[in-house]
């Protein structure tokens, strides 16, 4: 059976990989080649070696945004995870509606960054001309509005994974639990946590790395402002290739910086997830 | 039982009260789309009255002004055709990779897994200048462009769900005279269907929503919905709010319906990629 659907190659895999050597593979290798040149075009690379890394970690902006990622992206996942924890928790003891709520909750995930980011912005504006102020006259809103923000997006879709694991604890185990005298706390500490790990460790990583690449919603809200203090990583890089003349290739070192981090964060998932299926 | 009975009453209230919250930022968006462009930054918590009403204004203004329609139908026309590609020729691709067992295609198969943690920032600038240079800079080329980036995670969805497929079936296909095409669409593609719903909403989601790839590649002369939007804000932060309410509503409006519609398909399905993902 191999050796027929070998020959027709051309028709069932061909066009598939033809698009991702081009738009992937020959741009990826390409793009850290570039990453130790100066160029403008890609025609025009001359080699430098370490200088584009070594002038993106001396790069002000870089840090910060590094810093600010890094920042939002802990403050984001504890709530978001919490948050969507105790809502699945609420939403498995509840009876009534619960279709409709998870409905509810769920929906904000399907709306794209940029309409989610001017969403946030009128509302968190609308509370702060109160007080004379908008968004970007200090980096605190543009933070605190973009944990809000992805809090509102992200806790619905993790609480429906939840729910999922929730649902997976086996009854006789809470009801043997309880026989022995455990109170609801108890429960949830000895029975029922351990039992939703493997949802809690895909609920950590979906959330972390979402927060990280985080993009589109960045540029909606606050684009940066004020003088770029709410810049994160993948907007900084957007912002050293096409805002500055002569810095794509530093731009280049900076999404390189920012692929290795992306990709250290997958490979512990992948580590954790393995570790914990030989156990089971 | 009545104990039961009060939690039950309690729990629904509770989650009322939050839905209610989770839902307000979309009404608030709605209700300032009825009102005079002055008055929406100062005022954006008041309902809509005689004399801060403008009835439909802000709408016809921010169709006009960002040629709405024409992004909509382009938003419609790439993510449909993008997402059938990809459907189509990923699930070939996947079922090829995994029954030729061989280097070449755990290659491509770990080619294809290693593409998923790469951020498009990494291929950003490098994947937008061979797009211009091969003219993929337009509506059908960018159909091309998404199958390379979709293919990562979509072969990776149907492979996993092919290995589950017992080889008895289409070897007894086969036997009874079907080629490899035949065999493919008559008996394994209706197989992948669940796995094949959730590859479709999975980059439906992604396309539909995309802001930076067609930024980039098309944007200078075709917009999407989400480049209209983006485009409202002008170069000097100087937005017509008015007209950014209404097309903030017609942008959620479309999701909400289809939400609605396959609202079953798109909760599994996202649960599903996110599981194997």
């Amino acid at each position: 059976m191999q050796k027929s659907i070998k020959k027709y190659f051309a028709l069932f895999a061909l066009p598939t990989i033809l698009a991702f050597l081009v738009i992937f593979v020959i741009p990826f290798i390409l793009g850290i080649y570039l990453s130790f040149t100066k160029f403008t075009t890609v025609n025009d690379a001359t080699w430098v070696g370490f200088r584009n890394y070594v002038k993106a970690f001396s790069n002000k902006e870089f840090l910060n945004a590094l810093w600010f990622t890094v920042k939002f992206t802990v403050v984001s996942v504890i709530s978001i995870n919490v948050l969507a924890f105790l809502l699945g928790l609420l939403l498995t003891r509840g009876k009534k509606g619960t279709n409709l709520f998870r409905t509810i909750f769920f929906m904000p995930n399907l709306i794209g960054g940029i309409v989610l980011g001017y969403i946030w912005q009128l509302i968190i504006n609308g509370v702060l001309i109160h007080y004379d102020l908008t968004m970007t006259s200090n980096a605190n809103y543009g933070f605190w509005g973009l944990v809000i923000l992805m809090n509102w997006q992200l806790i619905g879709y993790m609480m429906i994974i939840y729910i999922a694991g929730i649902q997976n604890v086996p009854k006789d185990l809470m009801e043997a639990a309880q026989i022995d005298g455990a109170n609801r706390f108890r429960i949830l500490r000895s029975v029922t946590l351990p039992m939703v790990m493997p949802s809690i460790t895909i609920c950590l990583f979906l959330s972390l790395s979402n927060s990280f690449k985080l993009f589109d919603q960045n540029l909606a809200l606050t684009a940066g402002a004020p003088a770029k203090q709410t810049t994160m990583l993948a907007l900084d890089i957007y912002n050293t290739f096409y805002g500055r003349v002569g810095w794509e290739g530093v731009g280049q070192a900076k999404a390189t910086v920012f692929f290795v981090l992306v990709a250290l964060i997958a490979l512990v998932q992948l580590v954790i997830t393995r570790r914990k299926e030989v156990e089971n | 039982m009545q104990k039961a009975r009060a939690k039950d009453y309690i729990i629904f209230i509770i989650m009322l009260i939050l839905s209610i919250i989770f839902l307000s930022p979309i009404f608030i968006v709605l209700l300032n789309s009825f009102k005079g462009k002055f008055f929406i930054s100062d005022t954006p918590f008041q309902l809509p009255n005689g004399s801060t009403s403008v009835g439909l204004e802000n709408y016809t203004g921010g169709v006009a002004k960002t040629d709405f329609f024409s992004a909509f139908g382009m938003s419609v026309f790439i993510t449909v055709f993008s997402v059938a590609v990809i459907v189509l020729l990923t699930a070939m691709t996947a079922w090829y990779i995994t029954r030729v067992k061989g280097k070449f295609s755990s290659i491509i198969y770990y080619a294809f897994v290693f593409s998923m943690i790469v951020p498009f920032q990494m291929v950003m600038f490098t994947m937008t200048k061979t797009a211009n240079m091969l003219h993929l800079d337009n509506p059908i080329g960018i159909i091309f462009i998404y199958l390379g980036f979709g293919a990562g995670l979509s072969v990776f969805l149907f492979s996993g769900f092919v290995k589950s497929i017992p080889l008895e079936v289409e070897e007894a296909v086969m036997i009874d005279g079907c080629g490899p095409v035949q065999a493919f669409f008559k008996v394994v593609f209706p197989i992948l269907k669940p796995i094949a719903i959730t590859v479709a909403i999975l980059n439906v989601m992604w396309i539909w929503n995309d802001y930076l790839l067609p930024k980039l590649v098309i944007g200078t002369e075709y917009q999407t919905i989400p480049l209209a939007i983006q485009y409202l804000k002008g170069g000097y932060g100087s937005i017509d709010m008015g007209a950014m309410m209404a097309m903030l509503v017609l942008a959620i409006v479309p999701i909400i319906i289809f939400y609605l519609f396959c609202q079953k398909y798109i909760i599994e399905g996202v649960v599903a990629g996110a599981v194997k993902g």
